[in-house]
């Protein structure tokens, strides 16, 4: 290569280097707005941005842009000419009018197909039948609308972290509203929802293990077709994700007399939104059982309960000997690896016992419950079998010793005489 | 029976000459004086190589190096084979007890100046089987790949990686790769069943050779007193029976330490996880690890860690070639500068090794 192409080449490189690190820079400092919108140019430079504007706001990375909603045509500098009603200027949506204005495009299949092919388009049919799609409909200019839980211009995706309908900011999207005493009060509904979901066992596996997967205000109430599940939909409710629960709960006795009686399936014992951490003192005659808050000594269902406790606690016992035990096994170095395949077997059969108790039926509960009885004994068995291997090994130490010993002392005595 | 013996043995003889090799070891005398205690170091170094031999072979019966079956191989033996809990918990201990009596041993023929001429060789080659004795460990300790064996031989081959300017290339070599992964394990194992074994066979043999054509070293004043009042016994069978005595002794403390004190095998290794805490290579490494640990990010213009990486091989080069350098002594009732070096290197590996312990 001669020294003219070589140098050129070199310049040429430097030039592109130094454009990537420009485009480095200025991708870092600025984000991407549409090119020739003159409703964000103008609005920009006039500060008169709506107080919710996102930049990262879904419809305006996305394309829709201002004018996509609200209607004008973007590409005119003038302000008359681009807001005119000749250009399908529509401006801002009365509350009552939010859901069809988003529905324009949100329940059109046609469009959203282009932006997310698996997109549901249901959701202000969905919206209409919730108790906030009713109320608007019949003027509460108070409820939710799409934008009161989506915001109206910095709409992000659900999955992202940010957006007011990320699985862990739900809670607190719905709080806006429902834990606020004056804005409630002509509702007369309770506003201590947050509190109890908060302190309830799947509150904290949400706001404070920042576990998605639990439930969240919408999983149980839905999202945009937000109702209270009522006294017959409440199990189910639950048992969308309680799948074996609900089964047993639903094909019992008990769950029609519940419904008679109007106690809420499920809510009945562990209560709607502070679900607290089940124990097994819940089911039986204790102090903390609630069969005994319907049952009395003397009935069928009473004892019924002492016999479901009782099973439970036989379980229980036995597998906390035998985890003791096993606890021991390993702290002194043995093989504890059978031990713990079948402390996990009897550990599976208690959480089927548990399960269980939903039939409130002791066989079946204690079919269970023999099964991972049998499995925990089992593992005594073998545990005790190595704390005995454990004693042994050190017998045979000591029987070793003596031996060693011995030769040492017979050795010893031969060097003295050898050498005297 | 015992013509049978006899008979064989001529026949050896006759092909092999053995009677002058007999000869020889009965007519070596092994001096007698206050400082004997140190002969049998060496005889009891050799005695747990031989165990951690014996031992080794038994393991490899049963161990698969791999990602997926070095850990559930060790299980395996620990709890299902019989007494392989014991075979493996000697092996580990042996192999910690036989490092800690090189040390001795290496000590004690400073201390008391067995290194000078005729036996510079012997010094060298003790020096040459206390690395590759090393290289066991660190070698061996990644094989059952557990967690801590994991992070540490990540640690170690670090600053192998740290050496300046082939650095980089040892630790590609001792790694198989950029990370410690199963092709590490692989090499490991070979390097601790093959290459190192056959190594120091060849060195040991050397440095026993040596020994044996040049006979014990004698103390200065032992040395210096005339021949009738040197105290001698034959080295066979009075120093071989003292040494089977003492190498008795030591079996049973390794059963004692194996038995109320199992080696653990810990939890698996698994790459994607962060290290634990008390992440620490063993004990015999630890005064060189805190001492990297202790440095400056810079010393001078150097880099810490390669500035300890540096002092150490000039270090140790130093202490190999201790029979070519040795300060002499210099009038009587002073203290020895050499006896001043080794009280100061000892006193440093303590050091360094407690604060590795304690920090």
């Amino acid at each position: 290569m001669s020294d003219r192409y070589f140098k050129l080449t070199f310049i040429c490189s430097l030039i592109g280097l130094s454009f990537f690190g420009l485009d480095i820079i200025f991708a870092q400092d600025e984000i991407q707005l549409p090119e020739n919108d003159q409703c964000i140019i103008c609005h920009k430079e006039n500060e008169i941005l709506p107080e919710d504007f996102h930049e990262n706001d879904v419809h305006l990375k996305s394309g829709p842009s201002c004018a996509g909603c609200h209607g004008g045509n973007p590409l005119k500098e003038d302000m008359e000419e681009a807001m005119a009603e000749e250009a399908g200027f529509i401006g801002t949506p009365s509350k009552r009018e939010i859901p069809q204005f988003c529905g324009k495009c949100h329940s059109n299949i046609n469009i959203m197909r282009e932006y997310q092919p698996r997109i549901p388009t249901d959701q202000v049919e969905q919206y209409y039948t919730s108790l906030h799609g009713m109320k608007l409909k019949g003027g509460d200019q108070k409820v939710a609308d799409c934008s009161s839980c989506h915001t109206a211009h910095g709409i992000l995706p659900a999955k992202d972290s940010r957006s007011t309908v990320h699985a862990l900011n739900v809670p607190l999207t719905c709080k806006k509203c429902h834990s606020d005493p004056d804005y409630m009060k002509e509702y007369h509904i309770p506003t201590n929802q947050f509190e109890q979901y908060a302190e309830s066992v799947h509150g904290i596996a949400l706001l404070e293990n920042q576990d998605t997967g639990a439930p969240a205000c919408n999983d149980c109430h839905g999202n945009h077709g937000a109702l209270p599940p009522g006294i017959s939909s409440v199990s189910h409710v639950c048992g969308i994700c309680h799948v074996n629960n609900m089964q047993y709960f639903s094909q019992t006795k008990m769950a029609k007399e519940f419904e008679k009686l109007e106690i809420h399936g499920c809510e009945g014992c562990h209560g709607n939104h502070k679900v607290l951490k089940t124990n097994d003192d819940m089911v039986g005659i204790g102090k903390n059982s609630f069969c005994t808050e319907c049952h009395a000594e003397g009935e069928k269902g009473y004892a019924e309960a002492e016999m479901i406790h009782a099973e439970l606690m036989l379980i229980v016992t036995t597998y906390d000997s035998a985890e003791a035990l096993r606890g021991k096994v390993q702290r002194i170095g043995m093989d504890d690896i059978d031990i713990n395949y079948l402390l996990q077997e009897s550990h599976q059969s208690l959480i089927k016992a548990r399960t269980l108790v939903h039939t409130f039926d002791h066989e079946q509960v204690g079919e269970k419950t023999k099964e991972g009885v049998d499995k925990a004994q089992d593992a005594i068995k073998l545990a005790i079998k190595e704390v005995k291997d454990y004693k042994t090994r050190r017998l045979g130490f000591g029987v070793a010793t003596l031996f060693i010993t011995i030769l040492v002392i017979a050795m010893f005595f031969k060097i003295r005489q050898m050498e005297r | 029976m015992i013509q049978l013996i006899k008979k064989s043995y001529q026949w050896l003889d006759e092909r092999f000459h053995l009677t002058p090799l007999i000869e020889f070891m009965r007519h070596k005398q092994v001096p007698v004086h206050k400082h004997s205690i140190w002969y049998y170091m060496g005889g009891v170094t050799l005695f747990l190589f031989i165990i951690q031999v014996f031992t080794g072979i038994l393991l490899l019966l049963y161990y698969q190096p791999g990602v997926d079956s070095g850990y559930e191989s060790v299980r395996f033996l620990m709890t299902k084979v019989s007494f392989g809990w014991l075979i493996r918990s000697i092996h580990s201990w042996s192999a910690n007890l036989f490092i800690f009596f090189i040390f001795i041993h290496m000590f004690s023929t400073f201390f008391t100046r067995a290194y000078r001429k005729p036996r510079e060789l012997s010094w060298l080659s003790g020096f040459f089987l206390l690395l590759l004795a090393m290289g066991f460990g660190f070698s061996g300790y990644l094989l059952p790949w557990n967690e801590l064996a994991f992070f540490a031989t990540k640690v170690g081959t670090d600053i192998a990686g740290a050496v300046p300017l082939i650095g980089e290339a040892i630790k590609i070599v001792l790694r198989g790769g950029e990370d410690v992964t199963g092709a590490t394990l692989s090499r490991f194992y070979a390097f601790h069943v093959a290459l190192i074994p056959a190594l120091f066979t060849i060195v040991l043999g050397l440095h026993l050779l040596f020994i044996q054509r040049q006979g014990m070293h004698e103390p200065d004043y032992f040395e210096n007193l005339p021949k009738e009042k040197k105290r001698t016994i034959p080295f066979f069978p009075n120093f071989l029976l003292r040494d089977a005595l003492l190498w008795l002794l030591v079996l049973n403390i390794l059963l004692y330490l194996a038995v109320f004190f199992p080696w653990e095998l810990g939890e698996k290794a698994d790459p994607f996880s962060s290290a634990p805490e008390g992440i620490r290579p063993e004990w015999y490494f630890m005064f060189m690890f805190q001492t990297l640990k202790l440095l400056p990010a810079h010393v001078l213009f150097i880099e810490g860690e390669v500035f300890g990486v540096l002092f150490f091989t000039v270090a140790a080069l130093v202490w190999l070639l201790v029979p070519f350098w040795e300060l002499k002594f210099s009038g009587k009732g002073k203290t020895r500068p050499m006896k001043i070096v080794g009280i100061v290197v000892i006193l440093y590996i303590i050091a360094l090794t407690i604060l590795g312990y304690i920090l």
